[in-house]
Parts: structure tokens; sequence; C-alpha cells
């Protein structure tokens, strides 16, 4: 097999894209029916031979919640103790006011909705998600908490990983050539403070193209181009913005 | 209606077709944008809309099973879409058909992996010209697929019938009505899994065996369709310049 770029295959599901014995990374997207492997969404496959390894990257698909994931939210329902909060996955999560606020509240006295009220957007942590619960939500941990200000793009939840990129690749392009601070959340929500309106635009129309070319190969040097071509569109040459 | 030839001289059907061929099949997955999976899907003059809502929590807690996501379907036919208008209320056979379609995608869709939530199908049948519920069981599975939701396999449907005495692939309306009997099948080919078989009229055994061996080759012949339509939509994503 090719040694640089792993091998890809889109696969719908049902499709029996490996035959023999592997080991399956992506349990839940890859099934096994007597010595061949099924995908059971629409994907890209990927064949690791030397491993004896099989993956699927989703192109269609939920957010599902995994402990220490971060995510943006928002609130939708103020209780006596607790934040509902909406985080775009099956179910919505708790935020516990103990966890938010540091310190035990009463619920007599206090009013939770003076902290967070509802459609506040909140950036946390997922601290646990399991199967007969709803997934509880932690604030703890730097930068976590109440977002106050910057725009919020939403992208599909599978196409997060290329927003990131291979070892956060992507994402410290992003980052280094617009000067704007891109905060990436597993649940296809990402906060995006800038500098000015330009780079906020060339940002959201660089994050939009990557969603939509997520499957595409050579993704990252596609970006970057996307990016001078627009900061010269603007007059923001590539050297002044590079030193905001 | 007078009740037309359904075989000609020829052998050939009323429309033109062999005995085993298909109508023109046409399908198009995700064109819907607020759903989360949709797809459009035309057996002939057969136009069946399906989307995909979910997997989601729902307010009905006691319909909430604690092991895996319900599964809820709605086939509904359209006003205009048969010849008298029909009425918008569903009636006694779409409920059934509502029944029948959720029963053939069950077995399919990964329920369990999303615990106590709900996944939400609705079909709408824009025109109906015979082989509304295989269509529907199509459109429905590719909505599925769009949706991103794990299927072991997708499930396509297909009818088989039998006019005048021959056994005929994908009968429509007027077969339908005229005919002697009306088999719709639903497949998921990859696994070897009949997952909805019902017969309207009266087929001898042989009959039976034959019909279903016509079944099976047309549903891998749609099947290879809605693959190649899940896959397209990818590929007609070009790298803008």
């Amino acid at each position: 097999m090719e040694a640089q770029e792993p091998h890809r295959i889109l696969v719908v599901p049902g499709e029996a894209f490996a035959e023999g014995d592997y080991k399956i990374s992506t349990p839940g997207y890859i099934i096994r029916a007597g010595n061949k492997y099924i995908a059971t969404v629409v994907g890209l496959a990927q064949i690791n031979e030397e491993g004896k390894e099989l993956s699927l990257i989703p192109l269609e698909g939920c957010y599902v919640p995994q402990a220490e994931d971060l995510v943006i939210g928002y609130v939708v329902d103020v209780g006596m103790t607790s934040w509902e909060v909406d985080i775009r996955a099956p179910f919505t999560a708790v935020l516990y006011a103990v966890d938010f606020l540091g310190r035990p509240v009463n619920p007599a006295r206090e009013d939770l909705g003076d902290y967070l009220a509802v459609g506040d957007t909140v950036l946390a942590k997922v601290e646990v998600f399991e199967r007969n619960r709803g997934p509880i939500l932690t604030t703890k941990g730097k930068g976590l908490g109440k977002i106050i200000q910057g725009t919020i793009v939403e992208i599909s939840p599978v196409k997060v990983a290329r927003v990131i990129g291979r070892k956060g690749s992507m994402h410290q392009l992003l980052e280094g050539e617009t000067g704007c601070e891109v905060v990436v959340a597993r649940n296809g929500r990402i906060l995006v403070r800038c500098p000015n309106r330009e780079l906020e635009d060339i940002v959201i129309m660089a994050i939009l193209k990557i969603e939509r070319e997520a499957h595409i190969p050579g993704l990252t040097d596609r970006v970057k181009e996307f990016i001078i071509r627009e900061k010269v569109k603007r007059g923001l040459i590539g050297g002044e913005a590079k030193t905001n | 209606m007078e009740r037309p030839r359904l075989i000609r001289e020829d052998g050939l059907r009323h429309d033109g077709r062999r005995p085993d061929e298909l109508r023109p099949v046409k399908v198009s997955v995700g064109v819907l944008n607020k759903a989360s999976g949709s797809a459009l899907v035309e057996y002939g003059a057969t136009k069946v809309l399906a989307a995909v809502h979910g997997p989601r929590e729902i307010p009905l807690r006691h319909l909430l099973l604690p092991d895996r996501a319900i599964i809820r379907c709605r086939y509904h036919m359209l006003t205009f879409s048969t010849h008298e208008r029909k009425s918008p209320v569903p009636s006694r056979r779409e409920i059934e058909l509502s029944k029948v379609i959720r029963e053939s995608l069950e077995p399919v869709v990964m329920t369990e992996m999303f615990p106590r939530a709900a996944i939400d199908v609705f079909i709408e049948v824009i025109n109906a010209d015979g082989g509304t519920r295989t269509a529907s069981v199509t459109a429905a599975s590719l909505a599925l697929a769009d949706a991103g939701i794990p299927m072991r396999d997708i499930v396509v449907g297909v009818a088989v019938g039998k006019v005048n005495g021959v056994l005929v692939l994908d009968i429509d309306e007027v077969e339908d009505m005229f005919g002697e009997a009306d088999m719709p099948v639903a497949v998921a080919p990859s696994l070897g899994m009949v997952t909805l078989l019902q017969l309207n009229g009266v087929l001898t055994r042989e009959e039976f065996a034959e019909a279903l061996k016509l079944a099976l080759r047309g549903a891998s012949q749609i099947y290879g369709i809605a693959r190649e339509a899940l896959r397209s939509n990818y590929m007609k994503v070009r790298v803008e310049e």
C-alpha cells in the first residue's frame, strides 16, 4: 500500500469494503459480518494494512457526546439547581450550578436565571456521558464559561475534525493567517473572535469552505490560498494582517 | 376506468415494458436542508419524498426505550397525488403503511446507538402511480443514510405482480387495479434479508418462488442506483476556484 497518504474509499451503508482480520478503531461505524467488514454510514473508510486496522470518517451525522469534548451550548431551561443546555446532541445536557458557580446554591434564596438565562451561550466540557442519562457539562477549566463576545458559526459536527486538521494544522492556519481567535467545539459550533469585521468574514467563509470540501484532499493548501486571496481582495495585504 | 390490455400480443406490458423490467428509477439524496436527511425517489410516475429528523429527544417520555431509539414513521399521501382529491386526514391504509414501512426499516437501523432518543421519518407521496409503499421504503432508508444514522444496510422496495397470468416486476397503478396479485417486497440486499413481504391476491407456490426471485433481482438493480445516488452527492462537490 502507499506509504504517506492513507488510502481512503467513499463508502455507503451496507458496503463491504474489507475482508480478513482487522481491528476496528471506529466501532459503530463499521460492523463485522463473517469475515467481511461493512460500513454503516456514508463516509471515508481507511484501511491500514500494516496495523491491520480499519477506520471510518463519517460524512453525515449528528453529534454524539463523549467525555472531555469541548462543546458550545445554548441554555434552553433554567432549573432550581441546574441548567439545561442544548449541545446539538440527541439529548439535552445538564450543567449543575455547583459546578458553574463553584459553590453550593440555595434555590430558596437565589435565582439561577441571574447567572445564565435562557438563550445564553456557554463554552463547556462534557464531564460524563453515560447511556442511561443525559450528558453532564462542566465549566471548570481555562476559558470555559459563559460566552459574552464573538460570533458563532455552525457546521456539521462530523466535519469538525477537518477544521482542526491533523495535529491542529488547520486550526493554526486559520488563527495564524487572520489573527482571529477560533474556538472549535466538538459539536460543530465554532466561536470566532476577530480584531475587525473583514477578518471575521474571511474566517467564516474559510470555515464554510472547509465544511463543503471536507472530503476532498489538499484542503489545507486550498484554504490558505483562499484566505490570502480574500485578504488581497479586501485590501488587507498579507504582511500587514500577519502583524496583528 | 375501462380495463386496458395488460399484456399485449408481443408479450410486452401496457406501457411497453418487458415483464421483468423496472420503470425508470430516479433517486436524489439530500434535497431538503432543514431536515437531518432527505431523499426523493421516483419509480416511473410514482414520486415520493422522505425526510428524517433526529435522533432527538421527544417530550413523550412514555414512548422512549431505555436501550435503543424508537423510530416513528408517517406515510402520507398529498391531496393532489391521486386522480381524485385525497383527504389529507390519515386514512386506515396510511396508518397501516406507516407501521409496515417502519417495521421494514427497524431491522437495519442501529437504534441501539441512541438509547432514549427518537428518529422521525416523514414520507410524503407527491404522485401516486402504484408501488408507493415500496418507493417509500427506498426513500426512507436513503433519507436515514443521508442523516448519517448508522444502518446495517440500505433497504430497497420493489413490487411484483401478476397480470393476465404473467409475473411482472414493479407494477404500476393500472396493473395493480386490474391484475390478479400484488406482492410488495423490501430487501436489504447486502445482508440478504427480506424486511417486508406482503401479498395481495393469489399466487401458486411456484409462482410465489418465481415472484420472489424476480423481486430480488429488481431490488438489486434499484440498490445499485440508490448507492450511486448516495455517493454522487459527494462526487458532485468539486473544488471551487
